[in-house]
């Protein structure tokens, strides 16, 4: 018995030990276990090309894939107005699910309702399950405004969201003059960051043009203002928090659309704050009257910018500008539009970011990396990589689509780091898998998930994206402006370092290059 | 510290009705009404707990509940290593129940076991309007070709596959006869069907009688030779390595465990079962129905235990002893006494720290009566507790086994009621889930997840005894309680002031 009292062995301990590995070697025989030749030999087959053929040619099974469904999306933007309530209509295990993922990505609560719907919703439609659930939210959370989307199986039995809310003011469920905005969600159609465009445009939709019939549309009349709206991002704390700092260096008039920067991020005070910070809902409404509109995600925004353009806005949409060149433009391009100058201060944060990149360039120029995550996720760091010097090999995005791929081809061929990379929009991380063993390369940076991918192939992974469930606390420093830029200079350039270090560090072997000073 | 600690059970009872009322006051009247039935207080010697249970959750509340979706592939079937399954809908079910309940096994994974892949139709509109069934078709040729080791395929329902009429079943058997009687499982757990997880559980046993045990018949593989000794342990999900931990004192007692159900587990084992002399059920709410059903058709006993906790393992030992002759009765014993210095240096190195300390659970399947022991031998008290998605049979066994008089009860709590007790009653440790974790800590209360172990564990069987207790020590006497309040805000106001 290894257990004790003094030195209490943990589960990555304890079953290592002889009685527990004799055990697991007795249970095999239970097991009808595969010959370990034959085990060997498959594991060895999906290495090769032949097996990346068959892999590549999947035409119905997803492995693996590196995006989640619309309603997250939808919860992650509601989140970002004040007082506001996510309210999904339709099966109540997606909601389970959906605060559990924000959840263990943010180690912060996330709180969201659903209408609950079964067996008997499904014959009957939701409208009783939305009418009662209205009111039941209103009454036990004090929300400032309630923001609706559905679930699949709501879309699928076609439940309308409009009528429905029309139907429980009627009734009573919440006073007419509260704001219930709504979103149609459907989980088959898009990803997550689909469903945070669909959430953020029906909830501008709702302030702007007029309530549902509610109310009179807002006649914009142009100020000073500058909206900004920072898409789905894991790094929503951190980023947007950085993008005000630089806002306010600026002296920029601005209004943060969804902003979730404070929800997901409350301090332990004793006091649990349901809601905190957001975007006000005279904020949101006033919105439409800015002279423009940035959003840091193209793909995040697909609808919402043409829909505040068409309001008469200025839009301008970048590809999650990171390193110099991007936050160059992104700057330039917010000092255009407000007509403010950029300071002296970020001209020092520059330098230094250059400064940083000099220093080190050394060791990841010419290294080869894979990426994969969200679109906009993917080309932003790609473009940084190939600032530094590194080559992109595989750029993949499972939610990517035509047109990203079409753009991030056009920004690989305009550097010569560029030009051995190819991108893949649609595909899954079994496809990476496949991609890893028969083009290999030196880095992965994706997700938690790409762990299975580093364990399998041997590439060493960077964490940078959405769910990093595995790590704490990253979704706390930006990864915008130079200072983010920086801390993605840090963060693979510690693992470059480490890697060097477990590589050289077999005593009477490698005692060579086990270097003190780099 | 607590403040129940130093009233009587009058005035808990007296003090935990008002408490509720104070609560149900906050709903609209219909809603007051049906969540009234949820929630009471519990009398010593009555033969539950005086709950209603098992039924819809209410619109809007925030409920902690999931769906049958998560209750089959979340927890049935998604441990056994060498089958795959498929998350047949769109894609966010199976992206957000990927890899979070650490199901452990020891497998090469994504050649011979699958447990940690995860593999989805991700349905699109066109799958939605002209039906699903071709896509799974092609699917289960695109998993042979990429997975020729897989022993075995199971397809975990999404809401949609219910609403637009596809026929699963009809796919698995065609499948089936082309793959020279491969085991393909449809399962229907719609997300929608019942509700909770345990639907889910229902029909994912269910399953696994129509399509595994029925395929097979008793007299079927696996070839070995049977001993008097066999028995399978049902209902252990090897959360943390759990159902490894409890193996391990089963066999040092003289017993054979031929098969796992499901955490670590295998088709040939869930085949073998039908063999075992006894089966022994740990979550029974998951799986009684597998084990009633095993009794009335292959006569095979089963006995609930509980691991957890030197008391109730110790009672557990000797109960399925109890099934078996002498030898077995002696290897109980013989385990017993081996750990007895390993629970005394448990008990005498965490007691003193957690003596008196109150805990409230809100979890799921066994775990809001099967823990209460474990707390117990630490000297802790558990205040509170009650069931996601629990039936009556399972508040009879709370009430006729674990709980004291005046505990406080709730049934499908909801965020608002539990943030409401627990502001209220006080209690030094919070035991539930992710989604409430950080809302108690928050509040700067000590909290465990006791559905993932808080990604410790084990905590069945003698060894997890001691992660238990130490990790129950480090969450309560965390030294990061003390800092919750600003110094400057915590300052009684100045006497000076007071005396002017």
């Amino acid at each position: 018995m290894a257990q004790s009292a003094e030195h209490v062995l943990d589960h990555f301990e304890l079953f290592r030990g002889p009685e527990y590995q004799q055990m697991l070697a007795k249970k095999k025989a239970f097991e009808n276990p595969r010959d370990p030749a034959e085990v060997e030999r498959v594991k060895e087959w999906t290495k090769t090309l032949e097996y990346r053929e068959k892999n590549f040619a999947r035409e119905a099974l997803t492995i693996n894939p590196a995006k989640a469904c619309q309603p997250l999306g939808a919860v992650f933007a509601s989140v970002g107005f004040e007082g506001t309530l996510p309210f999904v209509h339709g099966s109540q295990g997606c909601v389970a699910y959906y605060r559990s993922h924000l959840s263990r990505h943010f180690k912060e609560p996330s709180s969201c309702v659903s209408s609950s719907m079964t067996e008997d919703a499904a014959v009957f439609g939701g409208l009783n399950n939305m009418v009662d659930g209205l009111a039941n939210s209103y009454n036990m959370y004090k929300p400032k405004m309630i923001a609706v989307s559905t679930t699949c199986m709501a879309e699928v039995i076609g439940d309308d969201l409009n009528a429905f809310i029309k139907t429980s003011k009627e009734k009573g469920a919440v006073p007419a003059d509260f704001d219930v905005p709504f979103a149609h969600t459907p989980a088959f159609v898009g990803s997550h960051i689909t469903g945070y465009d669909n959430a953020l445009k029906g909830i501008l939709e709702h302030f702007w043009d007029g309530k549902a019939g509610t109310a009179p549309k807002l006649e914009r009349k142009p100020n000073d203002k500058v909206n900004f709206i920072g898409g789905f991002d894991g790094y929503t704390v951190g980023n947007l928090r950085e993008i005000k700092r630089i806002l306010e260096l600026m002296g920029v008039e601005y209004t943060i659309l969804a902003d979730n920067s404070e929800v997901f991020d409350t301090p332990t005070d004793g006091e649990f704050r349901m809601y905190d910070g957001g975007t006000t809902l005279d904020e949101a409404a006033n919105a439409v009257h800015a002279k423009g509109t940035i959003s840091m995600q193209q793909w995040s925004t697909e609808k919402t910018l043409p829909f505040i353009a068409d309001h008469g806005q200025d839009v301008l949409a970048f590809n999650y500008p990171m390193g110099v060149s991007a936050t160059d433009d992104f700057l330039m391009a917010l000092s255009l539009l407000s007509g403010k100058g950029i300071p002296e201060e970020l001209a020092r944060e520059r330098g230094r970011l250059v400064d940083a990149m000099t220093d080190s360039s050394a060791h990841i120029h010419g290294k080869k990396f894979a990426i994969y995550g969200d679109p906009d996720l993917c080309y932003g760091l790609a473009a940084f990589l190939l600032e530094l010097g590194a080559e992109p090999i595989h750029v993949l995005s499972t939610n990517g689509n035509k047109a990203w791929e079409e753009k991030t081809k056009a920004l690989l061929a305009g550097s010569t780091f560029g030009q051995d990379c190819n991108v893949y929009p649609g595909r899954d991380l079994w496809h990476m898998r496949s991609l890893l063993f028969t083009e290999p390369v030196d880095y992965l940076i994706g997700n938690t998930y790409g762990k299975y991918l580093e364990r399998d192939t041997g590439t060493p992974l960077i964490r940078i994206g959405f769910p990093v469930f595995d790590r704490h606390h990253h979704h706390r420093s930006p990864v915008w402006g130079y200072q983010g830029g920086m801390n993605v200079l840090v963060k693979i350039l510690d693992k470059i370092f480490d890697e060097i270090d477990k590589k050289t560090s077999l005593l009477g072997k490698t005692d060579y290059s086990f270097d003190i000073i780099r | 510290m607590s403040l129940v600690t130093t009233q009587s059970a009058a005035e808990i009872r007296a003090r935990n009705k008002e408490l509720i009322e104070e609560t149900l006051k906050v709903y609209p009247e219909k809603t007051a009404k049906r969540r009234a039935k949820h929630l009471n207080v519990h009398e010593s010697g009555k033969s539950d707990c005086g709950v209603k249970s098992n039924l819809k959750s209410i619109p809007g509340v925030m409920t902690i509940r999931g769906c049958a979706y998560a209750g089959s592939k979340g927890v049935v079937w998604g441990p056994i290593k060498d089958m795959v399954h498929i998350s047949h809908g769109p894609v966010g079910c199976g992206q957000y129940s990927w890899g979070s309940r650490r199901n452990y096994y020891v497998g090469t994974t994504g050649i011979d076991t699958f447990v940690t892949l995860q593999l989805t139709s991700d349905f699109q509109e066109k799958d939605i309007v002209f039906g699903g069934d071709k896509k799974l078709i092609k699917l289960i040729d695109e998993i042979q070709e990429l997975f020729p080791l897989n022993n075995g395929i199971t397809i975990q329902s999404e809401c949609p596959i219910g609403l637009i009429g596809d026929d699963i079943e009809a796919v698995s058997r065609a499948k089936s006869n082309e793959y020279d009687g491969k085991t393909i499982v449809p399962v229907r757990c719609e997300g929608f069907r019942g509700v909770s997880q345990s639907l889910g559980h229902h029909i994912a046993n269910d399953a696994v009688r129509d399509w595994i045990f029925d395929k097979n018949g008793p007299d079927s593989k696996p070839e070995f030779e049977s001993t008097p000794y066999d028995v399978a342990i049902i209902g252990d999900y090897n959360i943390g390595g759990d159902a490894w931990s409890s193996r391990i004192l089963l066999e040092e007692m003289g017993l054979r465990v031929i098969a796992q159900w499901s955490g670590d587990g295998s088709l040939a084992e869930l085949e073998a079962t039908p063999k075992a002399k006894l089966n022994i059920l740990h979550c029974y709410r998951s799986m009684n129905y597998i084990s009633r059903h095993m009794e009335e058709k292959f006569g095979i006993p089963w006995c609930e235990y509980n691991f957890f906790g030197p008391s109730k393992i110790a009672e557990s030992l000797r109960k399925i002893a109890s099934f078996f002759d002498d030898k077995i009765k002696e290897g109980a014993e013989r385990v017993i006494e081996k750990y007895q210095p390993l629970v005394n240096a448990v008990i005498a190195k965490y007691r003193p720290r957690l003596q008196g300390k109150t805990v409230m659970l809100f979890v799921g399947g066994l775990r809001p009566r099967h823990v209460i022991g474990a707390y117990e031998d630490l000297g802790m008290e558990v205040i509170g507790t009650g069931y996601e998605f629990g039936h009556n049979d399972d508040y009879q066994r709370t009430a006729q086994h674990y709980v004291k008089d005046s505990t406080l009860i709730y049934d499908d709590l909801n965020g608002y009621e539990f943030e409401r007790f627990v502001e209220k009653l006080q209690p030094d440790l919070v035991g539930s889930g992710i989604k409430e974790k950080y809302v108690f800590q928050k509040m700067g209360v000590p909290f465990r997840q006791m559905h993932s172990w808080d990604y410790s564990g084990p905590y069945h069987g003698y060894d997890g005894f001691a992660i238990f207790a130490r990790d129950m020590d480090m969450a309560v006497n965390s030294p990061i309680w003390k800092k919750v309040k600003a110094p400057w805000k915590d300052v009684p106001k100045p006497k000076l002031l007071a005396a002017e």
